[in-house]
């Protein structure tokens, strides 16, 4: 190579360099592995998941092209508007409840006490359960005539409930299988955030008078603020792709009570083999996903701000 | 009856063959020769392995606790699974889809499955294999299965596409020591049925004459059994049209309620089999209709408190027909397996004489051959008691098919068993089936069209 060539090859690299720094051309067929398992795991599943929403395709049948009339059937489909309204209520409480109780626990943990480790140790073993194991052991716990749940009500005097198995308490019981399994998740998070705050301004607030509900409210709360939203969005992403818990206790039952988009999904592509129109399905939920984690991204950022 | 008769000879005259050679041959030889029966050589596939997929339960069980028998007399590999029931039925369609499925023998239940796998010609006819007579054992002995079972088997094309591996007709567990206590005889009639639930409740005490599944989809078949006592099938299988809003299937909604609104433990819309069975197991039940396969778990001291209290009931008299809602499966190869040949000894061995019998003596199922029911060995090893096999041959013998022979069987089941679920939780019948009707109608119609 001359030393023409090199000094051309030298200035085209600082060019390059100059434009974006730290960006170098030749360094790209390098990032071509990753990029490709990411076309091929991630970006042709969406694409496929597009291309079948605008079929009409049952497993066993053949195809039809249908341009967007599963998404204006979604539209009118009264099982799937009811499984919009399920999902929503059943994520605003599996959000909001481990949300209060993990902060709660978090303040708790935080205390120093005798046999604290120990305690904590304990509070976060429902996290590390297998949600079908757990599942099914409250299926037996929310027996109206033989679970332990009802038993235990009719000690202190309280009648039995139905639990899941009525449609006006199905999906508070199932929050609180999410709410016994996750609120140690929301803990950890917290109790990182709590870990964090400065002494200082707990000093000067004593000096100046301040209760400690004062202190929670104004130097303990915002500071750890920004944490309590990073456990809502990972609450509410779990939440609202909840499934193995919800199929393995009702099903989506009784009748309908407590059938979720996800439920739902499930039903039309793998119990009705309805390909096309559960790709639009999937579709709409990844948008209202897309849109909520938006909102409370947005949030946190404005928390971040204040 | 003709093949059985030259088997023996066939028979005797090997034995006798093999008795004289068997003093000169080489160990080898020899090894070959007891994998012979009747001339029929065994081991001609040996070497070859093979996948199956069975459904998750007692029959799947008893196969797998016997698989190694399999390979011993055959020489063939078996790897099997056993997956539950709502995912095998997906995962075989989607294999099936696949274009290559990845198994070699699988199990098909027959009320859902039947006619998806018969339109889609997915599976091998089992016709020609059992004609081929290198392929057969003679003491197969095909005429032993049941009228019943081959029916079931067989599509309406007449391929038969499954060899009959067992059904599933449903009647009625009743309290023996409950019915006593009220000087109650076990009911004659639907009617008499209501009259000994009513009396036999006192929810003060706990204690319910009648449970019944009602969580949606798996209450289906309760609703199918009261139709069929008004000797009226859901879907005309003459015509494939709905009959899901005339006057019998609605008066059977209406009774399906009466009796799980009003003599059932709270809570029925959410019970599938297992709460069902449960709550029964406690002895505060007084009747318990479902599949006959649940005696063992009711006759287990570990897991029971009516051990030897429970009666087992044939489906009494409906207002016009007295019929068993009955449910069955088979045992079948994919079209597309190449080792179609290994595959068809596998299935000819699990519907043999021998494990037919193991699976009426597990209790876990009924076996398709007439056999396994007037075999005294048999019936001397069955764990259960007579009155069982009793009420299982009554009931078969009334059978009749609990679930429509369409392809959306599953969307049928769910969209009624909705309807059926706000029925029992106290909704108008009518008005529960007329929407899930109009639901249903073009879900049917695009179908039966395709």
């Amino acid at each position: 190579m001359t030393q023409a060539a090199l000094g051309e090859k030298t200035s085209s690299a600082d060019a390059v360099t100059a434009q974006k720094p730290g960006f170098n051309r030749n360094y790209l067929p390098f990032a071509y592995p990753a990029l490709a398992i990411t076309a091929a795991v991630i970006v042709f599943p969406w694409l496929f998941t597009i291309y079948m929403s605008f079929y009409d395709w049952k497993i066993g049948q053949a195809r039809e092209f249908v341009g967007f009339a599963n998404f204006t059937k979604l539209a009118t489909d009264a099982r799937f508007i009811e499984s919009i309204g399920h999902t929503l209520y059943f994520t605003a409480l599996a959000v909001i409840l481990p949300v209060i109780f993990g902060t709660i626990a978090a303040l708790l943990f935080n205390e120093r006490f005798p046999l604290r480790g120990l305690f904590r140790a304990i509070f976060i073993l429902p996290m590390m359960a297998t949600p079908v194991a757990v599942a099914l052991v409250w299926t037996m716990m929310f027996h109206p005539q033989l679970g332990v749940l009802n038993y235990l009500l009719s000690l202190v005097g309280i009648p039995p409930q139905l639990w899941v198995y009525s449609p006006a308490t199905v999906i508070p019981s199932l929050v609180a299988v999410e709410v016994w399994h996750w609120t140690p998740l929301v803990m950890l998070i917290v109790l990182g955030g709590l870990a964090s705050v400065p002494v200082e301004p707990y000093e000067s607030a004593k000096i100046d008078g301040a209760s400690a509900w004062q202190m929670f409210r104004h130097i303990t709360l915002p500071l750890i603020m920004p944490f309590i939203l990073v456990a809502i969005v990972i609450r509410m992403i779990d939440a609202l792709k909840a499934f193995d818990t919800i199929f393995v206790i009702t099903s989506g039952g009784p009748g309908t009570a407590s059938e979720t988009i996800n439920i739902y999904l499930y039903l039309q592509a793998f119990s009705f083999y309805n390909i096309g129109y559960a790709s639009a399905v999937t579709i709409v939920f990844f948008i209202l996903i897309i849109v909520l984690t938006l909102v409370l991204l947005y949030l946190r950022q404005k928390a971040k701000w204040t | 009856m003709e093949d059985g008769k030259k088997t023996v000879t066939r028979r005797m005259a090997l034995k006798v063959g093999a008795g004289a050679a068997g003093v000169f041959a080489m160990p080898a030889i020899m090894k070959t020769a007891t994998a012979q029966t009747g001339g029929f050589n065994w081991k001609k596939f040996a070497g070859q392995s093979i996948e199956v997929s069975l459904t998750l339960g007692p029959r799947a069980d008893v196969l797998r606790r016997h698989e190694k028998e399999f390979t011993e007399l055959t020489g063939i590999k078996v790897g099997s699974e056993a997956v539950p029931e709502q995912q095998h039925r997906q995962q075989v369609v989607i294999q099936f889809n696949s274009g290559s499925p990845q198994f070699d023998v699988l199990t098909v239940a027959w009320h859902v499955q039947k006619r998806l796998v018969g339109k889609s010609k997915w599976l091998a006819d089992m016709k020609p294999l059992l004609a081929d007579s290198a392929l057969t054992a003679p003491d197969y002995d095909f005429p032993d299965f049941t009228a019943g079972g081959l029916r079931w088997a067989t599509q309406g094309d007449g391929r038969m596409d499954t060899l009959p591996l067992n059904i599933d007709p449903w009647m009625i567990y009743w309290n023996k020591e409950l019915f006593a206590a009220k000087g109650l005889a076990f009911p004659k009639t639907f009617e008499e049925v209501v009259m000994a639930a009513e009396k036999l409740t006192d929810k003060a005490s706990g204690q319910y004459g009648w449970v019944s599944r009602g969580l949606k989809n798996a209450n289906v078949p309760v609703w199918t059994s009261f139709m069929l006592g008004h000797d009226m099938d859901p879907v005309n299988p003459k015509t494939v049209a709905l009959q899901t809003t005339t006057p019998e299937a609605i008066a059977a909604a209406e009774y399906y309620k009466k009796l799980n609104k009003d003599f059932a433990p709270p809570g029925t819309v959410g019970f599938n089999w297992n709460e069902s069975q449960t709550s029964f197991s406690q002895g505060k039940i007084g009747m318990w209709l479902d599949g006959i396969g649940f005696a063992p778990p009711l006759e287990d001291p570990t897991k029971s408190k009516v051990v030897g209290k429970v009666g087992y009931a044939v489906m009494p008299q409906g207002p016009k027909s007295r019929n068993s809602a009955t449910f069955g499966d088979g045992i079948g190869i994919p079209a597309a397996s190449k080792k179609k040949e290994a595959a068809y000894l596998y299935c000819q061995w699990a519907t043999s004489k021998l494990m037919c019998a193991r699976l009426l003596q597990s209790g876990g199922g009924s076996p398709c051959r007439a056999s396994s029911y007037t075999d005294k060995d048999t019936i001397a090893g069955l764990k259960l008691p007579r009155e069982w096999l009793t009420c299982l041959q009554e009931s078969t013998s009334i059978g009749r098919p609990g679930l429509p022979e369409i392809v959306p069987v599953t969307e049928f089941r769910d969209v009624f068993g909705v309807g059926l679920t706000n029925t029992i939780g106290g909704a108008d019948a009518k008005t529960e089936l007329t929407k899930a009707t109009e639901a249903f109608t073009p879900v049917l119609q695009k179908s039966e069209a395709s």
